[in-house]
């Protein structure tokens, strides 16, 4: 196979072999370099996201950006660096020092370790583990252990506060995430993330558009970006549970954030959007890589979209949303498709996919039917009459208001 | 000592060494935190046994979920973060004795058993637990009534659990 | 099986590493003049007021527990989902049940308004 780095680690592995090591230890070596390559690569995507984001919020805001250090500004993330880096790191008071520390290292080491399953190509990828799908929930669920971690050593009442919403607001979109990654594992009939991209020869997202909507709102979710961003609502707990957290810390747990949205980005492109798949990548794997961040990439623009065109929701909604909204929508889809994959002979890929695909519509279009009443009745119920006594709208005020105004 | 061995080892010192800090911490906090660290290290030996999706359920549940419930149950509840009452039980010179004598007998049971010489059964490398175990789990010859059983016994905690944290609104 | 282990466990020691390390060079590189009224945590400028510890809403706790008995019910359903090439129709029906029995669970909780936020 004409791929460069499969070739690398092949002749590497001979190298190692030549020298006369046994197996065991020629794997270890191999799982070690392996992990550096992979984690020093994705740091270094990393920092270049800082440029990406800041320059697309510029460009939704309608604004520049980044434009003063280096050629569009590129080396700005650099500078930036060097700016948490040489800031003073202050360690508050009454704060659990080893907790403390240790928050934000796990905050990017969890969504690093997230790559170790990701398949970038038919070639290329960390391990096939049978259980990937759950290894992902898995790690979402220490990290939000590191979060509540941070709010609690911090010793500060906002950030226990935001680290308490964080919390509650992150195992509650879990319950309809994994539901709706059931789906595509049913599909797929793995849990094997390689495995899954293996069985796209239709992508999953034309089979079961809603799992797939309900993964991308409940990863926002999960990343605490908005419109779910009531976690680190300025105007109410200032900054969350990092609030207490200055220099390098803090860049942590922002470049931690951002690397966690393309990799969110990264996941749903594996399970829903074919992975590497793509035309000629399964002749050249090195294409895969290629067409595998363009979705990730395409995934983390339209979050990044989403984030800075929808205003923050209120706790209640959010849990409402949360609980009374996807997590019935998606048991209801799971089970359909559940028993439509049974009754459907999967002879015809085509049809079977046409009458999931249908079968998704019908589904929608009921859960709309069901919003528009529902929101029928709470306009009703907002435009009763209230208690409270209101000025009548004099045609009298209202020109002395225009006159005022327009001089 | 083959490498998994001494894995082994390493791993298990460390479940007993933050299994003590879980009870002789003063800080309910830092105890809650070492009890993650014990049962991350139960889902490592998980995965020495090749039992991988039971080690990812292990995390998912235990860390996930109930080290979370656990961390918001101490933070609920007021000013008993930190403990200073006394950390042993006036009885604890028989609770020695009775754990000694349990040990020692386990012990003595088990260097018996013939099944720490014998060596594991190869899995054949065609069968995937995994779909063996979903197949089991809804088969009418295997674990079917458990299965729904277990649904049942969730729903029950359910119920219970709201009838408990959620009686104020009831009355 | 064990060698895909491995790998993780090679990551999973190294990981902490990478954001370890840049946490040590600011310890080298950065001024560190702590006094006491830098240490100060933050309360919106004004001194910091009481203890840390306020009291929560039950409802964080409500939550937690509605998500730990469907996050079991989840993790049960997995090997199902990974087997379905094997399971008859009405395993699959089996496998249903499992679900709405959970449901009537959620419409309990849903009915009682242990899910409102108030």
């Amino acid at each position: 196979m004409g791929d460069p780095i499969t070739l690398i680690g092949k002749w590497l592995e001979n190298l190692l072999y030549s020298w006369g090591l046994m197996p065991g230890v020629v794997s270890l070596i191999m799982a070690v370099i392996g992990v550096v390559v992979i984690a020093s690569a994705v740091l270094v995507l990393d920092i270049l996201l800082v440029w990406v984001e800041r320059k697309v919020v510029a460009r939704f805001q309608d604004r520049l950006g980044p434009n003063r250090v280096g050629p569009f500004g590129i080396i700005q993330p650099i500078a930036d660096v060097i700016k948490l880096l040489i800031k003073e790191d202050i360690l508050p008071i009454g704060a659990d020092k080893i907790v403390y520390n240790l928050a934000p290292i796990m905050a990017l080491g969890t969504v690093l370790l997230l790559w170790a399953v990701l398949p970038l190509s038919s070639t290329v990828y960390g391990t096939n583990l049978n259980v990937g799908v759950l290894y992902i929930v898995a790690l979402g669920a220490i990290s939000t252990l590191g979060i509540i971690m941070a709010g609690w050593a911090s010793n500060n009442k906002y950030a226990l506060l935001g680290a308490f919403r964080t919390v509650a607001q992150m195992v509650s979109y879990e319950v309809p995430l994994v539901i709706a990654l059931l789906v595509p594992v049913i599909l797929a009939r793995s849990m094997g993330l390689t495995d899954i991209v293996e069985a796209q020869s239709i992508w999953f997202v034309f089979i079961a558009p809603i799992p797939a909507l309900i993964v991308l709102i409940t990863s926002i979710a999960e990343l605490g970006r908005a419109p779910f961003d009531l976690i680190e609502a300025e105007s109410e707990i200032v900054a969350g549970f990092h609030i207490e957290y200055t220099g390098m810390k803090f860049g942590l747990f922002y470049a931690g954030e951002l690397l966690h949205a393309l990799t969110v980005g990264g996941i749903i492109a594996t399970l829903f959007l074919g992975g590497w798949r793509g035309p000629g990548a399964e002749t050249y794997p090195i294409l895969g890589i290629f067409y595998f961040f363009i979705k990730a990439l395409f995934l983390y623009w339209v979050i990044m979209w989403i984030k800075y065109s929808l205003p923050r929701i209120r706790i209640d909604h959010m849990l409402n949303f949360n609980w009374k909204f996807l997590t019935p929508l998606s048991l209801v889809i799971l089970i359909v498709m559940a028993i439509v994959d049974k009754i459907v002979p999967k002879t015809s890929m085509l049809v079977y996919s046409l009458v999931m695909l249908f079968v998704n519509v019908v589904v929608g279009w009921l859960t709309l039917q069901l919003l528009r009443r529902n929101a029928k009745s709470a306009r009703m119920r907002v435009a009763e009459p209230k208690p409270v006594a209101r000025p009548e709208p004099s045609p009298t005020a209202a020109t002395s208001q225009t006159s005022s105004s327009s001089s | 000592m083959t490498p998994l061995q001494i894995i082994f080892l390493i791993t298990s010192v460390g479940i007993l060494g933050s299994a003590l800090m879980v009870v002789t911490t003063r800080n309910l906090v830092h105890a809650a935190l070492w009890l993650v660290v014990s049962l991350f290290g139960v889902a490592v030996l998980y995965v020495m046994l090749s039992a991988a999706f039971l080690a990812v359920a292990q995390v998912v549940i235990y860390i996930g979920a109930i080290a979370i419930l656990m961390i918001f149950a101490i933070m609920l509840t007021r000013r008993v973060a930190k403990d200073s009452g006394p950390q042993t039980n006036p009885n604890w010179t028989w609770a020695v004795v009775v754990a000694a004598a349990l040990f020692g007998g386990l012990t003595w049971l088990l260097s018996s058993w013939n099944g720490f010489s014998t060596p594991i059964p190869e899995l054949s490398s065609r069968a995937d637990p995994l779909s063996q175990l979903g197949q089991a789990l809804v088969s009418p010859n295997a674990y079917v009534l458990p299965f729904e059983v277990a649904s049942v016994l969730l729903l029950s905690a359910l119920i219970g659990a709201i009838m408990v944290a959620w009686d104020r609104r009831s009355g | 099986m064990l060698n895909d282990w491995l790998f993780i466990g090679v990551f999973l020691i190294l990981a902490p590493i990478f954001p370890a390390l840049a946490l040590v060079i600011p310890r080298l590189i950065a001024p560190r003049k702590p006094n006491s009224l830098k240490s100060q945590t933050y309360e919106c400028g004004i001194e910091t007021v009481g203890d840390t510890w306020v009291q929560f809403r039950v409802q964080y706790y409500i939550f937690a527990l509605v998500f730990l008995i469907f996050d079991v019910e989840m993790v049960f359903l997995f090997p199902w989902a990974v087997a379905f090439d094997q399971l008859p129709l009405f395993a699959v029906l089996e496998g249903v049940l499992f679900i709405l029995i959970l449901v009537a669970g959620l419409v309990y909780a849903w009915r009682k308004g242990a899910l409102e936020w108030t």
